[in-house]
């Protein structure tokens, strides 16, 4: 029993940042019509906002100090970072260690520019396109993206660490009775799992309970109808767009401390996203998130050593081979809706 | 059914030579326009090795010689495979991103076939082809059954499975992450070699790796029987194209691309037609597989990775989607690129600009320090998202528009040719 619960616990995260993506790649084929591939750039760019915001708290100034000498007798060079002298020792140093959850609100600005910029500037050009050629446009820009990234912060992963606050595992199993150590759960990625429910939450009410997001609604179920009312439903699905980017922004902000970033963490969680938002169902948003989570606990699961024992390998394979009999069995996904790309 | 039909972009082409082509079926049962174009490919890639190596040696433009063997060997290899990836979604407009795991498991029957029966590559390369027919075959009856995105999806969950399987279950068949090399402990049924020795490719006694070298002045040319083999392995891959291309069964494919829902109505099962082309550009994926464990004699599972079926969805969409001579020109660009941009490096730009003045050589070398050397990824990025967007029939259709540019007043007729002869231009 406490072997499921822990299985259930790691495959939160995971199953997070996939239904994170997949809610948001669904947002944008719903709204736009538009099949994006450069949607785990988009969640790789958020990343690197947290890892920015880190590098620029600990932009130092360096200074000798005469009074302590390193063995050849010359004075210590000592950085002190820019935010501790201007604000203090303590307070600059508590920013810096909470560069993270800090980033969050960087990379909002960020990432509403990026999907503003990527909207305008490409994807809407390609609406009338057929679905191959917005995959491969996407799929281009997706590599460009990745390689500016590799360009400015190299190709190996960086390190960011989440707050010392957080940085612990709390026992779970001893809240649920069972004896210590059997449910270790670090406190990031609860916080992450928190994160992404509130995110998912905000996304669903917005949509639901604004009038901007029922004309959004309405403009996903019929375009042309709601265009005909004479409501600029264009720039509505932009600022979606702009929505959706900034959920993945954030989605790859919260899970550096999980996961070093590094250039081509965005392509190991597209593909991954996509196969989510299939079984999903295209189209559903409800689905996306499901199946996000669904799939991130089965993932978990088969990575059990009792499991690996009985079927090896099957850690590697179970999301495709679920996705493989999903789509063989439901065409239109776990939740899809009649008529959504299907020819 | 007569063979009228014709490529799409060279949709140009008029009634005239419709009927021209119909009467006189010239040479290997192709027309006229055909004809010439596969000669024209024959002498190419037969004298790859002069018009890929037209600097000196030793001068400093020596860098863009393409016409070393191992360069040149993946030319024409990935030529195949881009060529059998067409054949899949250039005529039937299936999109599969999985078309990598074909060619690892071609690879890997290849090198099992050189590790226990012979050194000779005909068998390798014959089981690399059957093996994959087969695998295509499994994986195109389940993937079929969907269309559009899901059936990319699909494809792509199969080869990231093989992938992960590869690299983690099957270890002792396909030596998980270090791959298959021919090492001194295999001893080939049909092969006579002394204990420790390390056996080599070969076909009937030739070594893959021997090479002829000519020395013509500063020049020199590098004649490789590798190269050659594969070579003729391409063209005859090529003329298979072109002859599915102009058959009937060509154009059944192309009617499942223009309009799948009509060929129902009209009586008409597409499956069994979309599985044989699934089929085929998958057998065509294997014997680039075998051809490769034929050259370099190893393979790993990184062959299998996704990123590897994109490059071939690059390649196709940069020659020319549904062209015939696309696709080749397509794998010829990017695998230059990759050899001859991640060379360049700050001081060879130096020496460009170094008639400039300081201060805009150096700004110049800044900017496009980015684009060379490692990052000739980016430039392949940007060129990709630049043809897809400004030229969605790839370089065969920019060819057209710079043939149609100097002959307005010829219609028609003989456009791939001269998109053929792009194939020159990297290294002139």
């Amino acid at each position: 029993m406490d072997a499921i619960i822990l299985q259930i616990l790691n495959g939160l995260d995971k199953g997070s940042a996939y239904a994170l993506i997949a809610l948001g790649l669904t947002l944008i084929f719903g709204t736009l019509g538009v099949v994006n591939f450069a949607h785990g750039a988009l969640f790789m760019i958020g990343a690197f906002c947290a890892v920015t915001l880190q590098r620029v708290l600990s932009l130092s100034t360096v200074t000798l100090d005469e009074t302590k000498k390193d063995f050849l007798g010359n004075p210590v060079k000592v950085e002190t970072p820019y935010v501790e002298s201007w604000f203090g020792p303590e307070v600059g140093a508590t920013l810096i260690e909470w560069s993270v959850p800090l980033a969050i609100l960087f990379s909002i600005p960020v990432m509403v520019a990026v999907g503003f910029a990527m909207e305008r500037g490409l994807i809407k050009h390609f609406y009338k396109r057929p679905h191959a050629d917005q995959i491969l446009v996407t799929f281009g820009l997706a590599i460009v993206l990745q390689e500016i990234i590799k360009y400015f912060f190299g190709a190996n992963p960086i390190p960011t660490p989440a707050p010392p606050a957080f940085t612990g595992s709390f026992d779970f199993g001893v809240l649920l009775g069972f004896d210590p150590f059997t449910i270790v759960y670090p406190y990031w990625r609860l916080v992450y799992f928190v994160f992404a429910m509130l995110i998912i939450a905000g996304v669903f009410a917005f949509l639901q309970f604004t009038t901007f997001g029922m004309v959004v609604r309405a403009g996903m179920a019929d375009r042309e109808t709601v265009g005909l009312l004479g409501i600029n439903i264009d720039k509505r699905f932009t600022i979606m767009f702009a929505i959706a980017a900034c959920v993945a922004g954030m989605a790859g902000v919260m899970y550096t401390p999980i996961n070093s970033p590094n250039y081509h963490m965005g392509m190991d969680f597209l593909v991954l996203s996509f196969v989510v938002v299939v079984v999903g169902g295209m189209g559903s948003l409800p689905g996306a998130v499901l199946a996000g989570f669904l799939l991130g606990i089965l993932e978990s699961f088969a990575s059990m050593a009792e499991v690996i024992d009985i079927i090896p390998g099957i850690n590697q394979i179970i999301i495709y081979l679920v996705a493989i009999v999903i789509l063989l069995t439901r065409p239109r996904g776990l939740m899809g809706r009649k008529g959504v790309m299907e020819e | 059914m007569t063979d009228q039909t014709q490529n799409p972009s060279a949709a140009v082409t008029g009634e005239a030579t419709r009927r021209q082509a119909t009467r006189n079926r010239g040479l290997f049962g192709l027309n006229k326009k055909d004809t010439s174009l596969l000669i024209i490919v024959a002498i190419l890639t037969m004298l790859a090795p002069f018009l890929l190596n037209p600097f000196p040696e030793g001068s400093s433009l020596a860098q863009f010689n393409a016409g070393y063997p191992d360069l040149m060997q993946r030319f024409v290899i990935f030529g195949i495979f881009a060529i059998g990836f067409n054949i899949l979604f250039g005529l039937t407009g299936y999109l599969s991103f999985g078309h990598a795991a074909f060619l690892g498991v071609g690879s890997y029957a290849a090198i099992w076939m050189m590790k226990l029966l012979t050194l000779n590559v005909i068998p390798a390369i014959i089981m690399s082809i059957i093996f994959a027919g087969i695998f295509a075959l499994a994986v195109g009856f389940i993937s079929l059954r969907r269309s559009g995105i899901y059936f990319s999806i699909l494809t792509l969950a199969f080869a990231q499975m093989s992938y992960a399987l590869a690299y983690s279950v099957l270890t002792p068949i396909t030596g998980g992450e270090t791959g298959l090399q021919i090492k001194s402990t295999d001893s080939p049924l049909l092969s006579n070699l002394q204990p420790g020795e390390i056996g080599r490719a070969n076909l009937f006694g030739l070594d893959m790796r021997s090479s002829y070298e000519l020395e013509v002045g500063n020049w020199l040319f590098t004649f490789n029987a590798g190269y050659y083999i594969a070579a003729v392995v391409m063209l005859l891959a090529f003329y298979m194209s072109i002859r599915i291309f102009r058959s009937p069964f060509g154009m059944m494919l192309r009617a499942i691309k223009s309009n799948q829902q009509r060929l129902n109505y009209t009586g008409l099962n597409a499956k069994p037609y979309t599985l044989a082309a699934f089929v085929i550009s998958g057998m065509y994926a294997g014997l680039a597989g075998g051809l490769m464990v034929a050259m370099d004699t190893q393979v790993g599972p990184e062959r299998m990775f996704w990123t590897a079926s994109g490059e071939v969805v690059l390649m196709a969409i940069l020659g020319g989607v549904g062209t015939l001579i696309g696709p080749v020109l397509g794998a010829g660009m990017i695998k230059y690129m990759e050899n001859i941009i991640s060379k360049i490096n700050d001081n060879v730009l130096h020496q460009w600009f170094a008639f400039m003045p300081d201060g805009i050589e150096d700004f110049m070398v800044f900017i496009i320090h980015p684009f060379i050397g490692k990052g000739w990824h980016l430039t392949l990025g940007i060129v990709f998202m630049l043809v897809v967007i400004f030229l969605p029939g790839g370089l065969v259709e920019g060819g057209q528009r710079i043939a149609r540019l100097f002959r307005r007043d010829r219609k028609g007729g003989g456009v791939e040719p001269d998109a053929a002869d792009q194939r020159k231009t990297p290294a002139e």
